[in-house]
C-alpha cells in the first residue's frame, strides 16, 4: 500500500499539477495533462421531487485516472457518481438539469438510452450486492445479457475478468458455489469482477470499501490502481486517506442549507489535482475539511 | 430505588454494595410482579386452548367419523355410490341446481360400494384449472404492479380493486360465474371449467397480493446491481428479482389454491353433479367440497357417511397442500 502512495505522489508531483479555478471549466485549460476528458459535466443541478440536492457543478473527468468525490454526509457526492450513469433515472422524483457531456453526447439528452449508458458505465455500490447465485453467474451475468451465449467465451470472460478483480486465484476450484457464501472483502471484488465483465470504459464506485476491514480496502485500492490503465474510474469516499492514496483528481463537495427552507443542497467546492487539494487547495473551506476542522 | 451504581470511579462503598445486591435479588421487590406475571401466563394458556378447541375438536370429529370410508379400498377408485332424495323427486328446479339423479331409495352404507373417486378428481381439475388461469396472470400483475406501476395512478387503482376482490364473498363469485358463463350456455354451461373459473377469480387477488408482498422482500439493491450492467427491467425482473422471489410466490401461490380447494359456495352453483368421473373440463363434475354440501343435504346414514369421508380427504389434501407451502417458504429464504 504504502508503495502505491509513493508512487502516486512522485506522479502527481510533476507538471500535471495544475490549478484549476474552484468552479472549474471542464478542465479544459489543463494543457499540461494529455489525457482526455471523459466527462464534462457543466452546470448539473440535481432535485429530488421539490428539493433541490446538488447545485452547479462543473467538472471535467479524465480517462484512465482515478478521481475521487470528498466532503461531508449529504452533500451530493453520491448523487452526482449516480448521474454519470443514469442510476438517478430510477429513484422516483429525481431530475436532472445541465449537461453531462461523455464523448461528445449529453447522457441526458433524450436521445441517450439510458441501458446503453450503463452497458458502457458500470457500477460498483457501497455494500457488496453479489446476485443470490453462483460465482461463475455472478460474473457471467452481464455478458449473457449482452448477448454472449457460448459456453467457452463466457468461460474466458469469467476467468479474465475474476482475475482482474485479483479473485481468481481464491475462488477457481469453487466457481459453483453461492456467491453469498463469500467474504464481503471477496463479494466487493466479485461485484467488481461483475462490472468489469461486460467491458465498461468507466466503472462508478460509490464508497465501495465502506463495508470492509482494511485489509480488505487495501487489496481493492491496489486493485484500482492497477487496473486504471484500462479504464476511468471515479469514486466516492468518505476517507480522506483513501482519495489521497489512490486518486490523481479529487473533488470537494459540500453542502450549504437553503434560505428558503431547512433543506441542505450540496455543492462542488473545489475540484483539481489531489495533490493539490490536499496540500494547497484553494478555497478555505477545503482546507478546514481536510485538515479536520470541519465535517 | 436508592442505589445508584454510575456514581463516578470511587469504589463503591460497602453499605450501598450490600444495597445493590438486596435489588438485584428481588428480595420483597418481586413478589406482586411474580403474581401478575403468573396470572398473565396462565391467562394466555387459556386463552390459547380456548382458541385451540374447534380446531381439535373439529380435527379428531372428522377423523373418527371419516376413516372408516376414507379406508374402505374402494374410496379412491370408485364412484360415488347413488344415495337418492325421495322429497327431491318431484321437485325439477332443484334437480336443475345440480342436486342430481333423485330416483331410488336410500340403501345401508355395508351394503354399496363407497367411493369418492369423481369428486377427487373433480377437486383436481377444477384446482388445476384455476390455478392455471389465476397464478400467471397474478404473478404479472404482481410484477406490474411491484416493478413498473409502483406508486402511479393505474397501479394504485389496481391495488386497491385487488383489495376490493380479496372481500368479495366467495358465494358472490359463484353467481356472478353462473350469470355470465352457465346461464348462456344453459345445463351444459356446468362444467368443472365453470368452477374454475369461479375459483380463479377468488385466487387472483390473493396471488397478486402475496406475489407483491414477495417483491416487495427482495432487496432493490440487486435491481440495481443489475441495471447498472446494462439490463432492461423486464430482464432484470426475469432473471434476478423473480428467482429470487420465487420461493415466496410458489408458497403463497400454494395457500390460494389450498383456500379454492376448500371453497364450497362458488362450486355448487356451477359444476352440477355427477356420480361417475369426468376427466374433462366441459360437462358436469362434482368436487369433495360439493358432495360434502350435498350429501349432508341429503340425510340418510350413507349420505352422512360419505359427506364425513369427503370431509377428511379435504382436510387431508388441504393440509399437505399447506405443509408443502411452509416447507418451501422455510427452505429457501431469500438471501
Amino acid at each position: 500500500m504504502s508503495d502505491t502512495t509513493e508512487r502516486k505522489m512522485t506522479e502527481d508531483q510533476g507538471p500535471a499539477t495544475v490549478s484549476l479555478a474552484p468552479t472549474g471549466r471542464g478542465g479544459a485549460d489543463d494543457a499540461a495533462t494529455e489525457r482526455p476528458v471523459v466527462f464534462d459535466v457543466r452546470d448539473l443541478d440535481v432535485y429530488y421531487g421539490a428539493h433541490h440536492a446538488v447545485r452547479d457543478v462543473h467538472m471535467g473527468i479524465r480517462r484512465n485516472e482515478i478521481s475521487a468525490f470528498i466532503g461531508p454526509s449529504g452533500c451530493g457526492k453520491t448523487t452526482v457518481l449516480r448521474c454519470f450513469n443514469r442510476m438517478n433515472d430510477l429513484i422516483e422524483g429525481a431530475r436532472v438539469e445541465g449537461d453531462i457531456e461523455y464523448h461528445g453526447v449529453n447522457l441526458y439528452d433524450e436521445r441517450v438510452n439510458p441501458v446503453e449508458v450503463r452497458r458502457r458505465i458500470g457500477m460498483v455500490f457501497q455494500k457488496p450486492n453479489p446476485f443470490p447465485k453462483s460465482i461463475y453467474e455472478n460474473v457471467a451475468y452481464g455478458p449473457r445479457i449482452g448477448g454472449v451465449k457460448k459456453k467457452s467465451e463466457l468461460d474466458d470472460i469469467v476467468e479474465r475478468s475474476l482475475q482482474r478483480a485479483a479473485l481468481w486465484d481464491e475462488v477457481k476450484d469453487r466457481l459453483k458455489a453461492s456467491a453469498l457464501g463469500m467474504s464481503g472483502g471477496q463479494q466487493q471484488r466479485l461485484c467488481i469482477a461483475r462490472a468489469v465483465a461486460v467491458d465498461p470504459e468507466v466503472i462508478l464506485m460509490d464508497e465501495p470499501c465502506s463495508a470492509l476491514d482494511p485489509i480488505a480496502t487495501g487489496r481493492i485500492e491496489d486493485l484500482m490502481v492497477e487496473i486504471k490503465s484500462e479504464y476511468t474510474i471515479v469514486i466516492v469516499t468518505h476517507n480522506m486517506q483513501q482519495a489521497a492514496r489512490v486518486s490523481d483528481a479529487t473533488a470537494f463537495f459540500s453542502t450549504e442549507v437553503n434560505p428558503d427552507s431547512d433543506f441542505r443542497t450540496g455543492l462542488l467546492v473545489e475540484f483539481d489535482r489531489t495533490s493539490t487539494i490536499f496540500s494547497n487547495p484553494t478555497d478555505q473551506r477545503t482546507e478546514n475539511y481536510i485538515t479536520g476542522r470541519f465535517g | 430505588m436508592t442505589t445508584d451504581t454510575a456514581t463516578g470511579t470511587d469504589p463503591v462503598p460497602a453499605t450501598r454494595s450490600s444495597e445493590v445486591a438486596v435489588a438485584l435479588t428481588g428480595g420483597t421487590l418481586g413478589a406482586g410482579r411474580r403474581m401478575r406475571n403468573t396470572a398473565a401466563s396462565v391467562l394466555m394458556v387459556l386463552a390459547f386452548l380456548l382458541a385451540a378447541t374447534p380446531l381439535v375438536v373439529m380435527g379428531v370429529q372428522v377423523f373418527s367419523q371419516g376413516i372408516d370410508a376414507v379406508t374402505s379400498g374402494s374410496w379412491w377408485t370408485a364412484p360415488i355410490p347413488e344415495t337418492g332424495r325421495a322429497d327431491l323427486a318431484d321437485n325439477e328446479a332443484l334437480q336443475d341446481l345440480g342436486f342430481g339423479d333423485t330416483s331410488g331409495g336410500d340403501s345401508s352404507a355395508s351394503e354399496v360400494v363407497l367411493g369418492m373417486a369423481p369428486a377427487i378428481v373433480g377437486t383436481l381439475l377444477t384446482v388445476l384449472g384455476a390455478s392455471v388461469l389465476a397464478i400467471p396472470l397474478g404473478i404479472l400483475g404482481a410484477v406490474y404492479l411491484h416493478e413498473y406501476g409502483k406508486k402511479g395512478r393505474l397501479a394504485r387503482l389496481i391495488r386497491f380493486m385487488t383489495d376490493v376482490m380479496t372481500g368479495v364473498p366467495s358465494v358472490v363469485m359463484g353467481v356472478f360465474v353462473y350469470t355470465v358463463w352457465v346461464l348462456p350456455r344453459g345445463v351444459d354451461g356446468k362444467s368443472a371449467l365453470a368452477a374454475s373459473l369461479a375459483l380463479a377469480c377468488l385466487m387472483l387477488p390473493i396471488v397478486v397480493r402475496s406475489t407483491e408482498e414477495m417483491l416487495k422482500l427482495v432487496p432493490d439493491n440487486l435491481r440495481e446491481a443489475s441495471a447498472a450492467l446494462g439490463t432492461r427491467t423486464w430482464k432484470t425482473t426475469v432473471k434476478v428479482v423473480l428467482p429470487a422471489a420465487l420461493a415466496g410466490i410458489t408458497s403463497g401461490s400454494l395457500l390460494a389454491v389450498a383456500r379454492a380447494a376448500g371453497e364450497t359456495a362458488p362450486v355448487v352453483f356451477v359444476i352440477g353433479f355427477v356420480t361417475t368421473t369426468n376427466l374433462g373440463f366441459l360437462g358436469q363434475n362434482t368436487t369433495l367440497s360439493a358432495q360434502i354440501y350435498s350429501q349432508q343435504q341429503n340425510g340418510g346414514a350413507l349420505s352422512t357417511e360419505l359427506a364425513w369421508g369427503a370431509a377428511l380427504t379435504l382436510v387431508g389434501i388441504v393440509l399437505v397442500l399447506t405443509l408443502v407451502a411452509r416447507g418451501i417458504s422455510r427452505r429457501f429464504q431469500i438471501g
